[in-house]
């Protein structure tokens, strides 16, 4: 067991502190070079950096690199990997808006080291019934299942300290699962990506100094989801991952196609004159999980954080039953 | 306040989890034979296709059901 505690101690102070330390710093540099955008929730003109996705890809490498040196392990070059490609995927997102396209493709192409590497089993676990062989039909869930986590935690990036918040959560979920399922070395590397997750919500929370960007979601998601794939809990994984699916879902549903929400006109939900969240009138405008939430009564920003780590939380105990029913075959 | 909420993401488990059983007792078992060494192909053609079939099922009940719990939510 001490071959398992030492790398996992070790790679989760590594993830958290690189992340920790490297912020300062690179709002710093990101104020110097005017990367600014205006919190659209909050009173008068206040200007918050972008993106924190640098600080994220290198807590998530350095502690990889980490867990690598103790296991030498082809499934953590594959996450490492994948997630350093989404990285790059979003970082080119940030700095210029590209299509509705663009992130779907270039987060499948970001999950070829998963296969290359040969870090993946064809067989799909469901709790209850057992595993079903797919081998040709599982690439396609790999690619499908890359682009499917990147964009649905970026898709939940809708406010101060959600994403890196629904993070913790969902990672923490996804490492209990692991755990519970003995897959302890990837339950580690999962691990990480919740430290990395917490070290970032320091700065991410109400009020923000730093937002993630693309770069920063996209590496969060395309990390979890090479977990999942790796670890062989992708069913798990999607649960925990429901609310951010819901999301994601609700604004295909009402949109009816692929595109990126920074191309839509309408928003989906106003500010008061108490600068409280509410839901648009506007017929025309999308549904989204927050203009849901904020249907019925407006809520505060903070209040509305609160409310999705709860389906956070809710959905994460689901998980967890979900790996409890893996060991039951009806 | 945000009952319909946690219970649509009950709703979305459970139908993960009815998703899973059709997967292994009707999609796993299929297995077709008779083209030399393109079988596995063939095999992985035909499950994809019926994969993709039950994602637009499984889709199709997932906005009935939206429309069926968030009905009072999207008229307030």
């Amino acid at each position: 067991m001490t071959e398992l505690i030492i790398p996992a101690i070790i790679s989760c102070i590594v993830a958290f502190f690189t992340v920790y330390l490297m912020i300062p710093p690179l709002i710093k540099y990101l104020e110097i070079q005017n990367l600014a955008v205006r919190d659209i929730h909050k009173k008068g003109e206040i200007m918050v950096v972008r993106p924190g996705g640098p600080a994220i890809i290198a807590g998530i490498i350095a502690s990889e690199i980490v867990l690598y040196a103790f296991f030498q392990m082809n499934e953590i070059l594959a996450i490492m990997i994948t997630s350093f490609l989404a990285f790059l995927v979003g970082y080119v997102d940030d700095r210029k808006v590209m299509g509705g396209w663009f992130k779907p493709i270039g987060l499948a192409l970001a999950a070829l080291p998963i296969i290359l590497l040969g870090a993946y089993d064809t067989d799909l676990a469901f709790p209850l019934f057992g595993e079903v062989q797919i081998p040709i039909l599982y690439l396609g869930i790999i690619f499908f299942m890359i682009v499917i986590t990147g964009n649905t935690v970026n898709s939940i990036d809708v406010a101060n300290g959600i994403a890196s918040g629904f993070m913790i959560i969902a990672s923490f979920s996804l490492s209990t699962a692991l755990f519970i399922l003995q897959n302890y070395e990837i339950g580690i590397a999962s691990l990480s990506l919740g430290f990395v997750s917490l070290a970032f919500y320091k700065y991410h929370k109400i009020p923000s100094k730093i937002f993630p960007g693309d770069s920063g979601a996209l590496t969060l998601g395309a990390m979890y989801g090479a977990v999942a794939i790796v670890g062989q809990v992708e069913v798990i994984a999607a649960v925990a991952l429901l609310p951010a699916i819901l999301n994601s879902f609700l604004f295909l549903a009402s949109v009816k196609k692929i595109v990126d929400h920074r191309e839509l006109n309408e928003k989906p939900v106003e500010l008061t004159d108490e600068f409280k969240l509410k839901a648009t009138k506007n017929k025309r405008a999308r549904i989204s999980l927050v203009r849901l939430i904020v249907a019925t009564t407006p809520l505060s920003e903070k209040e509305v954080g609160i409310v999705i780590f709860k389906l956070a939380l809710f959905s994460a105990i689901l998980a967890i039953i979900t790996t409890f029913m893996m060991e039951f075959k009806l | 306040m945000h009952g319909p909420l946690f219970g649509f993401l009950f709703l979305m488990w459970v139908l993960v989890i009815i998703g899973g059983a059709i997967a292994v007792t009707i999609l796993g078992p299929i297995s077709i034979s008779g083209f030399g060494e393109i079988d596995p192909l063939i095999n992985s053609i035909v499950k994809g296709i019926i994969a993709i079939g039950l994602s637009i099922v499984w889709v199709l009940i997932l906005a009935k059901l939206k429309n069926l719990v968030f009905r009072k939510t999207f008229n307030a």
